[in-house]
Parts: structure tokens; C-alpha cells; sequence
């Protein structure tokens, strides 16, 4: 057995011995168990947003811009109009009449449903076409003439600026430039001191290119407005329909209790499913003008060019250090390319998402980071693909620039790294620009990695290949995150704080039913929140049923995206069981004729201290509360309740990964050989579903690291509309994943979880871009932006490699 | 969902009754194979054909057989059909080792040798090893059958000397004794297309290249192959720098584009190293070394 199977073995049987087998052979509380919803999926029997047929369902297509800049001169609808399937052509001079040609996006912005006055990005939305099946609305596109005026794109986000650069926001008055925000953190005086005073500094120019999360099913809605009644029914592919509820009442002016959102189950959203799209309203508006239902769901394409991409971080990043090691401080300065449109769903406060987290893992004395977000011609987006509001983008810039001052001081990564690790007696620490970290303990964690890789053996190893002419490059990366946003008086969605609603309801037989916010899109969530209840109230998991995804059947919350399920909406549905089993104390105290006080809580029961053999289980007193039994004073009967979880703080989850490559000298190509992710979210609730979280994570990682961009032609086209353009990684690029943990409690978390959705998509790239460089060390390479294709590596090894976000051949 | 433009529909039951389909329906017909190359473009509205001829039902079309000194390949052999038969293993590792890196299993289960060479994509992979290995391909029309050497097939990207009322039936690979042969391609990542792919074939006499064939894709290389650097290999010995010598030639001879999959100057120094890796395994194979 490897380390990391002993540990994980090890674990296990911590987690199996504390928590009680069911009769179906369940934990009752943590520990693995089969995911209770693959039943219906592996059986072909989910249902997804394309499974809803209604009765006189209508189907919807989007007419999309062909160029990334231009002005309308004239659409002609005649045509598709008379197609004889065709009910409905809407365009944005119709939205317009109707007040409803520009939606408000998740950032503050604007964001036109139908272009009007001009295209801003390639595959912008023009037209909307409702007919009676999918392929007569698709064949009406074709019907449908626009003159369109091509105007000069903006593509590159480092000339966005420039004074001579065409202004995108016509629409927005009196704008002259393509300026979004500038977001300044940490403390810049303090930085030019320390910087001023230190031996060495590092700088170096790294883009995190633009990608997209790519989710396997693609966006789409149905949305049907009852006539009658006045209630709008929307099934939309979303990971917050209680945000997505809101903001329809607010932007449509719908009462809000006369719109359900159902969110049915999802495949995959990586926070690709966050923002509104146009289609999403298109659909609503096709519905109120045909009076049928109407469905509309995007192709592959138009998924990849037009909604929630991620990253597109250009950034020169500087780190100062002593010339023994000691890491001073870090700047950055960064251009952020939100496309046309900011739409990116960050928090009010944080216009660039959690980036000035930047400061790693690392203990500094002085930080500071501007962002500069600018307009595109390109489609609009930022906050997405698993990386936890921008910490993504702040992990690889810190990673790479410690790797960057390894290589400058000849220093060993993994030294300088253990060297500079905040120590486990720091938390919780305050950073440099104002994050607290509440626990960890890091070089317990770097050091089980290296361990598991056999780091030194490695580099012995990597010595002997040098020799022979072989590239085999080691690369580590460090990585804190930040998860579970709120607090609510820090962090928003249009003013709807980030806290979450659940309910909790125990039936009379003692099966229970709890109610979340939070949407899941392939994460667990009916297996994770059972055992979360189960681990308090000692049911049964496969006896709790998790509602989730329907506004008219679920508390207020604002959603799944930034690893907040477990952090947040896992907490509330700790603390909902425990205030059940704080009621149900009371009811067996009446039952056992005795003071509550006496009694005492044990795998799913309460019983008389000292006499184990006077007590009730959890579903006798169920029963109990249910039945004719008098319940003392100001108790009432049934057992449920309700809480509203606002967390004190984020959690903060860390890792420790080490990457091993091997680089054919003559192709340039990369062979991924090991990967060993140690991680630390606090306890694991079901540790098969952590690590499927990473798994996918390290996959992404792979993926982002070595194939996976969007770049744009001069003319802004997009480069990666299709699977064909834009690669995902497959089984054949991932070597068997080698998994450690450590376990260090978030101390404000109420079962200490500190959540693991994006752990390993924020760790994993800079381990491998990291190693890749380090194996082209002979050839003096420092570095390369990803993706690292063999083309890249191979243009990296002439001295040359190539920007990755423009076409450059 | 992708949805393709309107299209009828028929279904050839032999290949006299395909070709009558061809000419009823004329040139907005097309035959429709395996389907992996037509129907993305399809649903793209990239290809709109207003009829579809399926020549799945023609089984009699599905063979690899030695007839004479030939392998005989039917065009509707599906790709893992070809990657695992042992006949031309046997005499043509270079069909396995493509096939191998030749899309995804889901892909070859259904794509066909034929639709593969018909459908003439410049970084189509058995263009090359039809090219290198010297085969011919046999195209039926209702007056008769003739032969075109693959590398005459090709007349550009996306283009074949196939008619509008046509049909690649056959494709006859010469057996030669004691050829090595290996194929050797760079991708981006398993299942994509080749950003440069090199087959070749060696027979030697002692230590002398007896016979030699070089295919390229994805480079440029007219007709995917590379014969200014067989005539540089053949006749001589087979040494390391003949061989890197041959492998800079057939590079020399190239024209790739630049696109996504790398720029120009990378496809050509691939073309060259992946020839010389491609030869040196064809050589050691020839000799009857296990590799
Ligand atoms: C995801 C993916 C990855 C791929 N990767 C690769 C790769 O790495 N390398 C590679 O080489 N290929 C690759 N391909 C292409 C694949 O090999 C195709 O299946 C093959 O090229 C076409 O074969 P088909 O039978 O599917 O042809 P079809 O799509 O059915 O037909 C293609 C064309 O050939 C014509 N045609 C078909 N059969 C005949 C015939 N007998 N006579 C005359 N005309 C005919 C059709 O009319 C059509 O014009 C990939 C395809 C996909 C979808």
C-alpha cells in the first residue's frame, strides 16, 4: 500500500469507528457510503432541464452575432416570420418596447439580451426565434437578414486602454474608454519599503488565460407563464435559483411569490450556472408573448462562446526575498479581461473576486495588488470554473513566483517553500491584505507530500535523466483557499447576503425530511447533507431526504458556487439538527418523567445519565412528539426547525501537491507521470465524494495547465467554440491521482468542514506548469503561460514562447 | 443540441443499388458512412447534403483479406476493425500504431477506412499509411471499377478523384516481405487530430534500403507523402545520418499552416523528427528487432 492508501485506510476507520453502521449498512455520520442519487443516474433516470416535455411546449433558438464588433444597421424578420412552424421572431427592437432590451448583470453592469444598437462579442444575442420544434426554430435563424456594420475589435486586454482603442460601451453615457474598476489591496508604501530594503526581486509577466468550465450539459431553461394564474414557472439549469427568483422579480417586475425557479438536476456547472443569460430571459419573454411554455437550451458552441468563461488574467506579478530565502513581500498588478459586458458574479465589495488572497501560504511584511478590469470585445464573464472568486488566478501567480525565486536564489522549491509556510502557531493569521485564516497546519502538510512523492529520491532521479539528456521536471505548489462566503455583511449578490436558509422536519415514523438552498450539480449534496443531519440527529442517512432546487420548496439562500455548500449551507444543517435534538431532549425528558438536564446524547438517543437503559431513540421520540403525550409548558409538538447560517468567516482550505512530468526533448509533448495532492478541508464527511472533488479538480488542473485555453484571431474570433478547439483532458492525460490528507478543524465551523469543491482546480495548474518549467531548467527556460502544448514547450525550448490568449501564428 | 439542415433520407440494401442512388439524386447527394467526419459538419451547417445514401447495410464491403499479393481492405472496415487485425499487424504495424492514436474508441467503432480516405481531411492519419505503404484504392461507378494509387487519390484538402456517382469500394495494400514499418504522431491530447503524424515502411537488402515509403500528415506534404527523401534513402545504406538526412528532406518538402495546434515552424521540425523516429523503428523492425 502506498502512504497515501494507508492514510486514507487509516481515516476511514477513524471515521467508521465513531460512526454507527445503519441496518442498510450506512454511517450514520461521516464515512463513506455509496452516493444515494447515482441510483437514478446511473440508471439513466435523472432529470435533467432537456427531459421536461410540457403540453404545447414551444422550442427556442438564438440568432448570434458572426462578428465580435459591429453596429446593426438594419435585421429584416420577414422571412423567418413566415416560416410555417414559426410562432414568434423577437429581436431587440421588440425588447426594447417592452423596457427589457438590457438585463442587469450579477456585477453592476448592463448586459443586453438582444444586441440593439451594436454587437460587443462574437456570438452575441440577436434575435430569438419560438417555433413549433428545434429544427424549424434553427432553420428560421437562417431566414433571419442582418446588415451589419463591422466596427474595429478590441482583443488584446493589454491594449484595451490605449487611448486610441474603440470605445465598446457606446451604450453607457459619456464613457470614453473601455475601463471597468481598479481595486487596490495591501499596503503599497509599506510594499516600496520593503521592496527598497530587500536583496533580491523577482518579477515576471504570466497571463492565466481565458477558459471555460465547460459543464457537460449546456445551459438552457424552460419557462412557462400561466395565463391564468400569472405565475411564471421557470426550470432553469441554475446553481442559485433563489438569486436567480430575486433578481426576476426585481429586473421583470414579476411578484416575486408568482415566480418559482426549479433548478432539476444539473450537469455540471463549475459556476458556469451562475450568472443570468440572455437566453434564460429570452425564454421567459417568448413564453409571455406566445402564451405556450417555451423551451430553450444552447448547443455546445454557443455554450463555449458566449456564457460564464473563466480567468483571463494578465498579471506581472514581484516578489522580494533576503538572499538566504526569506520571502519579504509580493506585488501584482493586474489587467482582468471581463469581455464586453461585467458580468462576473462577485461579491459588491470584491470587483476581483478574492484575488488579494495573493499572498499564498506565506508569512509577509508587506503586500500589494491592483487590479485593473477592462472591456473586451469578447463574451462576457470571469467568475467561474471552479476557482473560488479569482483565488485561482492568486494561487498560480504566487506559486510560479516562488518557484521563480527558488530558480533565482538556487534554492530548492520545496525548501524555500517549508522555509517560509506560516507556522501552526500563527492562526489565526491575519494577511497582508486582511484575510483571517482560521487553521492549519502547513509544514505538516508539505512535508507528508513530499514524503508520499519520495521528493529526494526524485531529484536524485531527475539528476541521472539530466545527465542522459532527458527533461523530467518536479513541480510543488502550496495553495490556501478561501471558502463559504459570507460573512453577509461583507459579501453580496446585488445586496442579497450571502447567508443560507434550512429547514429540518422529523415525521412522526421518524424519517426526516431537510430543505436547503444550495443547488448541486453533481457534488453529492443528497448523500453529503444526509450524513451532516445523520451525524447529529443519529438518523439514517438513507432515512433523510434532501429538498433542494425548487424556490417554492426550499429557505432563502443564495447557492452553490466558491465550495460554500458544505461551509455554509452544511453548517445551517448542522445547526437546524442540532436545535431538533435539543427539542427532542425536552420531549424524551417529559417521556422519562424526568429534568432534561439529566439526560444525555449517544448515537442517536437520549437517556437518563448513569442508566443507559432508560432513554429514547430519535424516532420514538418522534412518535412521542407527534403523539397525545403532554408536552411540558412552552414546548410544542412535532420536531422540526429552521436556522439561517451567516458564517463568522470564510474557511480556509489548504494543500500541499506535488507534480512529476517528463517532456519529450524532441516534441515538445508533456507526459503528466505522478501527482500527489495532499489536502486539508477539515473532517471528511464522506470521503469517497472528497475525493471524486479532487480527482476532477486535479483533472481540471491538468487541462488548464497543458491544453485548455480560448484564444481570440485579430478579428476577434473565437478560437475554442468547439470540443475540437477546446480540449478537455481525458483518462490518457491523468496519471493515477496519489491522495493524502491532514485534518485540521475550522474552529468557527460547526462540524469543522472547510469544503473541497475547488481545492484541487485552484492547487493543481501551478504544480504542473511548475514542474514543466522546471524540466526545461537545462534549457534556461523561467517561463511559459499556459497552455503548455507541445507547440508552447517546444517554442518555450527556442527561447520564445508564444502569448497564449491571441493567435499569434 | 445541434441540429443540421433539412436532409432525405435513403438506404443503399448493395453497392449497385448505392450508385443508382447517386444518380437519381445527383450531385447534392452524399454517401454517409460512419458518419464521424459528415454529420459534426452537418450539425455544424458546414456540409448540407439534401440527401443521405447510408451504406451501412453493405457488409459485403467490410473485409481485410490477403487476395494475391495484396491486402485487400473493404471500405466500409470500421477503424477497430483495422486496429485489431492481426493480418495486418502482421505484415503493416503501421496500421495499428495509427489506428491506436486515431480518435477514441466511441470514433472508431464507427468511422470507416473509407470515409476516412474520401473524406480527405488534410491531418486525416490513414491518408498517410495508405500514402506511405504505396496501396491502391479500387472506385466503383456503374460502368466499371478502376484503380488509383493512393497517392493520386488525394487532389487536395477535402478533394479525391472520387465522382459524384461514385464509390471507393476497396483499398489494396501490397504485401511486402520483410518490411518494417511504424507510425509515429504528436497530439495535443489522446483522440485529437495530428498536429504532425509520419508513417513509413523499410525493406532492406543486407544492410541496404531496398524499398522505403514515407508518409506525412497534417504538414502539407503533397499527396501525404515524401518521395524527394525516399529517393535520398533508397539504394543506400541504412545508417543514423542517412536516415536524419532523409527525415530533413521529407521536412523540406512540407507546407503546414499555422493554427491552433502549433505554428508553421514547429509542424515542419515535428515532420522531420517524427520521420527520422518513424524510419528509425521501420529499420530495426526490418532487421527483426523487437520494437
Ligand atoms: C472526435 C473525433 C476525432 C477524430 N480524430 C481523428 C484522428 O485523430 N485522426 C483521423 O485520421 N481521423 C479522426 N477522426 C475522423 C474519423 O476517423 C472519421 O470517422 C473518418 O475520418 C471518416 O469516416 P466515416 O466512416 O465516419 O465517414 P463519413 O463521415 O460517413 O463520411 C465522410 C465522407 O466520405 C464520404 N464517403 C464515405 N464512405 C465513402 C465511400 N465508400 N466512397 C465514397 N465516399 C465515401 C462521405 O460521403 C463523406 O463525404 C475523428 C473524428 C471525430 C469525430
Amino acid at each position: 500500500m502506498t502512504t497515501a492508501e494507508t492514510d486514507a485506510a487509516r481515516a476511514d476507520a477513524e471515521a467508521g469507528a465513531t460512526a454507527p453502521r445503519s441496518a442498510a449498512g450506512n454511517p450514520i455520520g461521516f464515512g463513506r457510503m455509496l452516493r444515494k442519487e447515482d441510483a437514478r443516474f446511473l440508471r439513466g433516470r435523472g432529470r435533467y432541464l432537456d427531459d421536461i416535455q410540457l403540453p404545447g411546449m414551444l422550442h427556442g433558438a438564438i440568432l448570434r452575432s458572426p462578428f465580435a464588433h459591429a453596429r446593426i444597421a438594419a435585421i429584416d424578420t420577414s422571412a423567418a416570420e413566415a416560416h410555417p412552424k414559426v410562432t414568434a421572431v423577437i429581436t431587440g427592437a421588440t425588447l426594447e418596447s417592452l423596457g427589457l432590451a438590457w438585463m442587469p448583470t450579477l456585477s453592476d453592469d448592463v448586459q443586453a439580451v438582444l444586441a440593439t444598437d451594436k454587437v460587443r462579442f462574437q456570438g452575441q444575442e440577436v434575435a430569438f426565434v419560438v417555433a413549433e420544434d428545434r429544427y424549424a426554430a434553427r432553420d428560421a435563424l437562417e431566414l433571419i437578414e442582418v446588415d451589419y456594420e463591422p466596427l474595429e475589435p478590441v482583443v488584446d486586454a493589454r491594449r484595451a486602454l490605449d487611448p486610441d482603442a474603440p470605445v465598446i460601451r457606446s451604450d453607457v453615457e459619456g464613457k470614453a474608454d473601455n475601463h471597468v474598476f481598479d481595486w487596490e489591496s495591501g499596503d503599497p508604501a509599506r510594499c516600496d519599503e520593503v521592496f527598497a530594503a530587500a536583496d533580491v526581486v523577482v518579477r515576471q509577466d504570466m497571463t492565466y488565460p481565458r477558459s471555460h468550465p465547460a459543464p457537460l450539459e449546456t445551459c438552457g431553461s424552460v419557462a412557462h407563464m400561466d395565463p391564468v394564474t400569472g405565475k411564471l414557472t421557470a426550470w432553469i439549469t441554475s446553481q442559485a435559483p433563489h438569486a436567480h427568483r430575486t433578481v426576476y422579480a426585481l429586473v421583470a417586475g414579476l411578484p416575486e411569490h408568482k415566480i418559482q425557479v426549479i433548478s432539476p438536476d444539473i450537469g455540471g456547472g463549475f459556476g458556469n450556472k451562475v450568472p443570468i443569460y440572455p437566453g434564460y430571459v429570452l425564454a421567459v419573454v417568448g413564453s409571455i408573448v406566445t402564451g405556450a411554455p417555451v423551451k430553450w437550451v444552447e448547443d455546445r458552441s454557443e455554450n463555449l462562446m458566449s456564457t460564464g468563461f473563466a480567468r483571463d488574467y494578465h498579471m506581472r506579478g514581484e516578489i522580494a526575498a533576503t538572499r538566504d530565502g526569506r520571502i519579504l513581500g509580493l506585488r501584482v498588478d493586474v489587467v482582468a479581461d471581463h469581455g464586453a459586458f461585467n458580468a462576473s458574479a462577485n461579491p459588491s465589495k470584491y470587483p476581483a473576486g478574492f484575488f488579494n488572497i495573493f499572498t499564498g501560504s506565506y508569512d509577509l511584511q508587506a503586500a500589494h495588488c491592483k487590479v485593473t478590469g477592462v472591456y473586451t470585445n469578447k463574451a462576457p464573464g470571469g467568475v467561474a470554473y471552479a476557482c473560488s472568486f479569482r483565488i485561482t488566478e492568486a494561487v498560480y501567480l504566487v506559486e510560479r513566483m516562488v518557484d521563480l525565486l527558488a530558480d533565482e536564489l538556487g534554492t530548492d522549491p520545496a525548501e524555500l517553500r517549508m522555509r517560509n509556510l506560516l507556522r501552526p502557531e500563527q492562526f489565526p493569521y491575519r494577511t497582508q491584505t486582511g484575510w483571517e485564516y482560521d487553521s492549519g497546519d502547513y509544514p505538516r502538510a508539505l512535508r507528508l507530500a513530499l514524503d508520499m512523492a519520495g521528493y529526494d529520491e526524485l531529484r536524485a532521479e531527475q539528476a541521472e535523466r539530466r545527465a542522459r539528456g532527458e527533461l523530467m521536471g518536479i513541480g510543488l505548489s502550496f495553495f490556501t483557499e478561501g471558502v463559504g462566503a459570507g460573512p453577509r455583511k461583507h459579501m453580496d449578490i446585488l445586496g442579497l447576503g450571502m447567508a443560507d436558509g434550512c429547514e429540518l422536519r422529523v415525521h412522526p415514523t421518524g424519517k426526516a425530511v431537510v430543505r436547503l438552498s444550495v443547488q448541486t450539480q453533481g457534488q453529492g449534496h443528497e448523500t453529503t447533507f444526509a450524513q451532516i443531519v445523520a451525524s447529529q440527529l443519529g438518523i439514517p442517512p438513507e432515512d433523510i431526504e434532501v429538498v433542494h432546487g425548487d424556490t417554492d420548496q426550499t429557505p432563502f439562500g443564495l447557492g452553490t458556487y466558491g465550495s460554500r455548500s458544505t461551509p455554509v449551507s452544511g453548517a445551517a444543517a448542522a445547526v437546524v439538527a442540532r436545535r431538533v435534538r435539543d427539542k427532542a431532549r425536552l420531549v424524551a425528558a417529559a417521556a422519562l418523567e424526568c429534568s432534561p438536564d439529566d439526560l444525555e446524547w449517544e448515537h442517536g438517543r437520549w437517556h437518563v445519565r448513569g442508566d443507559p437503559s432508560q432513554g429514547r431513540t430519535i424516532q420514538e421520540i418522534a412518535l412521542l412528539a407527534h403523539s397525545s403525550l403532554e408536552l411540558p409548558e412552552g414546548v410544542e409538538g412535532h420536531l422540526d426547525a429552521s436556522a439561517v447560517y451567516n458564517p463568522p468567516n470564510l474557511t480556509y482550505p489548504f494543500g500541499a501537491y506535488v507534480c512529476v512530468v517528463d517532456v519529450d526533448p524532441g516534441t515538445g509533448r508533456v507526459a503528466v507521470r505522478r501527482f500527489v495532492a495532499v489536502d486539508d478541508c477539515g473532517p471528511r464527511i464522506n470521503p469517497m465524494i472528497v475525493e471524486g472533488q479532487i480527482h476532477g479538480g486535479l483533472a481540471d488542473g491538468v487541462g488548464m495547465a497543458l491544453m485548455q485555453a480560448i484564444a481570440f484571431d485579430e478579428d476577434g474570433n473565437c478560437l475554442g467554440g468547439s470540443f475540437m478547439d477546446y480540449l478537455l483532458p481525458t483518462a490518457m492525460e491523468c496519471p493515477p491521482w496519489e491522495l493524502g490528507e491532514t485534518v485540521t478543524p475550522s474552529p468557527h465551523h460547526p462540524i469543522g468542514a472547510k469544503g473541497i469543491g475547488e481545492s484541487a482546480t485552484v492547487g493543481s495548474p501551478a504544480a504542473v506548469v511548475n514542474a514543466v518549467i522546471d524540466a526545461l531548467e537545462p534549457f534556461g527556460v523561467r517561463h511559459a503561460d499556459m497552455p503548455l502544448t507541445p507547440a508552447q514547450v517546444w517554442l518555450a525550448m527556442q527561447g520564445r514562447p508564444a502569448r497564449t490568449d491571441i493567435a499569434v501564428w | 443540441m445541434q441540429t443540421p439542415a433539412p436532409f432525405e433520407y435513403e438506404r443503399a440494401g448493395s453497392v449497385d443499388d448505392a450508385l443508382a442512388l447517386l444518380e437519381r439524386h445527383g450531385p447534392e447527394a452524399r454517401l454517409i458512412a460512419g458518419g464521424h467526419s459528415l454529420l459534426p459538419m452537418m450539425k455544424l451547417r458546414l456540409a448540407r447534403p439534401e440527401v443521405l445514401i447510408d451504406i451501412n447495410d453493405l457488409d459485403d464491403l467490410a473485409y481485410i483479406r490477403l487476395d494475391g499479393d495484396a491486402i485487400a481492405i473493404g471500405a466500409m472496415t470500421r477503424h477497430a476493425e483495422l486496429l485489431d487485425s492481426p493480418l495486418l499487424a502482421e505484415h503493416h504495424l503501421v496500421f495499428r500504431e495509427a489506428e491506436r492514436v486515431i480518435a477514441d474508441p466511441v470514433v472508431r467503432n464507427r468511422g470507416t477506412i473509407g470515409g476516412s480516405l474520401c473524406q480527405a481531411d488534410p491531418s486525416e492519419d490513414l491518408s498517410a499509411v495508405v500514402a506511405a505503404l504505396g496501396a491502391e484504392l479500387v472506385v466503383r461507378s456503374r460502368t466499371g471499377a478502376r484503380t488509383v494509387p493512393a497517392r493520386a487519390f488525394h487532389t487536395g484538402p477535402y478533394e479525391t478523384v472520387v465522382g459524384d456517382a461514385e464509390i471507393l469500394t476497396e483499398v489494396r495494400v501490397p504485401v511486402r516481405p520483410g518490411a518494417g514499418s511504424a507510425y509515429e504522431k504528436v497530439e495535443r491530447r489522446a483522440g485529437d487530430w495530428a498536429i504532425a503524424a509520419a508513417g513509413t515502411f523499410v525493406t532492406l537488402d543486407g544492410d541496404t534500403v531496398a524499398d522505403v515509403g514515407i508518409g506525412l500528415t497534417a504538414v502539407g506534404a503533397p499527396h501525404f507523402c515524401a518521395p524527394e527523401a525516399e529517393d535520398a534513402l533508397r539504394g543506400g545504406p541504412a545508417t543514423e545520418d542517412r536516415l536524419a538526412e532523409a527525415a530533413r528532406i521529407a521536412a523540406e518538402h512540407t507546407d503546414p499552416s499555422g493554427d491552433q495546434r502549433g505554428p508553421a515552424e514547429y509542424k515542419r521540425h515535428l515532420a522531420r523528427e517524427l520521420t527520422l523516429r518513424a524510419l528509425r523503428r521501420s529499420v530495426a523492425r526490418a532487421r527483426g528487432e523487437g520494437v
